[in-house]
């Protein structure tokens, strides 16, 4: 993917919010501090900050999405902006042309923020690419790319419970391939400086060189999970398999799948992720993505945030330079 | 200018003086980020409330989000207490525009409805520019617009003025 610089302005700060890629320490903590002032708002009385008052934000989902779109929504709402989602199912391939079209249809309703999911790599830049300057867009998931924002509350959690990154032990384990919750998370996670990051998953569903994004590769549960602190487990896209990856579900299960007798073997207060929906008995046992270490539900609670967060910086610093503009 | 500690001091005589002719015996105190909240807790100290004080940081709330963006270093609100019906004091290092105190009474008003506030600060530089008036009053500074006033701390609170860059 080229181009990661399009989100930032001259000043390197954030104005879109595509891909971890190329951020920096300072980005990175900036949403995070940010996120955890705006945690308290759901606990209030009001749980609405009238931050972007009078913002249209329009959410454009063209691949299907619960946690993602309502969080997202709830994040623009508790922000008083007026939010707006379009699910757009398609499934042909992405013409450039029609998703233009798309864009200048909507740009002509007057919004000031488009939150982008799309099954295509690189739809949420090609957007960025062409709105006009007084929008944002937010990357909500584009193909096998990236998934910033995802990215961006798993690290809130993890910093919630364990916030010394250089002495963490990080296993992520199961569709690495698929997954763009994986490569942004792995982005983040280096950028924050975590020692050991690792990947537990089969060959074939293990990216080209994936030991080039500074992970170690373990193909066996039994030895990648030794020790770790944070265990965050992947989804199996079946949705998006060709082919015979795997044997089947069961073996997967066998294999791969988070027991309880499995997760003994991580530190005694290791905290366990999903990135959800859970496919129960295929990638994690009931027992774990309900006990004592599971902050799934957390993640869940801090996507808000988290997207709050993002969302009032990047609209923050289109402000500026429209009002310079003017 | 006198030292900030005996500013503090005449700040808490002030306070206990207006909290005195309005009947109120259980103030809640509420500071404002940063130099707010190191006035706040000096001030709990010398009034001897055992209550923990409420930080409020009114980043989100602000009324230049149009032109700067969000504030970098915002810091969590936390306000230990039920708003409802209580006696609230405010207390911020320097009044100026006052537009920071509108932006902390709505952000106060999501909390609850207070049966009261009152406006405490450190310095008045004047040059307000909405309807807005400090109960107690450290001290009353003319400055300059090209000077700016700052609180620095925790450990030892100062007052700073330096030149703006312009």
């Amino acid at each position: 993917m080229t181009g990661t610089h399009i989100q930032l302005d001259p000043q390197g700060r954030l104005r879109h919010f595509l891909t971890i890629e190329g951020l920096t320490h300072r980005h990175l903590t900036d949403i995070l501090d940010t996120a955890e002032s705006l945690r308290g708002v759901a606990e209030r009385r009001v749980k609405k900050l009238p931050t972007l008052h009078g913002k249209t934000i329009v959410n454009l989902f063209f691949e299907a999405s619960t946690r993602t779109r309502t969080t997202f929504e709830l994040a623009a709402k508790r922000l008083s902006a007026d939010v707006l989602t379009l699910n757009i199912a398609t499934s042909s391939a992405v013409k450039g042309e029609s998703l233009l079209d798309t864009l200048r249809n909507i740009e002509a309703m007057q919004c000031d923020m488009f939150v982008v999911r799309h099954q295509q790599s690189g739809a949420a830049e090609f957007m960025a690419r062409h709105v006009k300057p007084h929008i944002a867009v937010l990357n909500a998931g584009d193909g096998r790319h990236a998934h910033p924002t995802q990215a961006m509350l798993d690290v809130f959690t993890i910093r919630r419970h364990k916030p010394d990154f250089p002495n963490l032990r990080v296993a992520i384990v199961g569709d690495i391939l698929h997954s763009r919750v994986a490569r942004s998370l792995i982005h983040a996670l280096s950028i924050l400086g975590t020692g050991d990051i690792r990947v537990i998953a089969p060959r074939t569903l293990l990216p080209a060189q994936v030991e080039n994004l500074g992970v170690r590769v373990f193909h066996r549960m039994a030895e990648g999970l030794c020790d770790v602190d944070v265990v965050v487990m992947l989804r199996l896209q079946r949705e998006r398999m060709e082919g015979a990856l795997l044997p089947s579900e069961q073996e997967f299960f066998q294999q791969y799948g988070l027991t309880e007798e499995r997760l003994a073997l991580a530190h005694p207060d290791a905290i366990v992720m999903h990135p959800a929906p859970i496919n129960r008995g295929v990638e994690i046992d009931s027992r774990v993505a309900d006990g004592p270490h599971s902050v799934i539900l957390e993640q869940v609670t801090n996507g808000i945030a988290v997207r709050m967060a993002i969302m009032s910086i990047t609209l923050g610093h289109h402000a500026r330079s429209a009002g310079e503009e003017a | 200018m006198r030292n900030t500690e005996s500013l503090i001091k005449a700040m808490a005589g002030q306070l206990r003086e207006r909290l005195a002719e309005r009947g109120i015996t259980e103030p809640m105190l509420v500071g404002l980020h940063t130099g707010g909240v190191w006035i706040a807790e000096r001030l709990r100290q010398e009034l001897g409330i055992t209550d923990p004080i409420g930080q409020l940081d009114v980043a989100f709330y602000r009324d230049d989000f149009s032109r700067i963006g969000i504030h970098r270093r915002v810091q969590p609100s936390e306000l230990p207490f039920d708003v409802d019906g209580r006696h609230l004091v405010l207390i911020d290092d320097v009044l100026n525009t006052g537009r920071t105190i509108r932006a902390a009474l709505n952000a106060l008003f999501d909390y609850g409805r207070p049966a009261s506030v009152l406006l405490a600060v450190l310095v008045d530089r004047g040059g307000r520019e909405l309807p807005i008036d400090a109960n107690v009053v450290g001290a009353r500074l003319e400055l300059p617009a090209s000077q700016e006033v700052q609180l620095t701390g925790p450990e030892l609170l100062q007052l700073v003025i330096q030149q703006t860059t312009p």
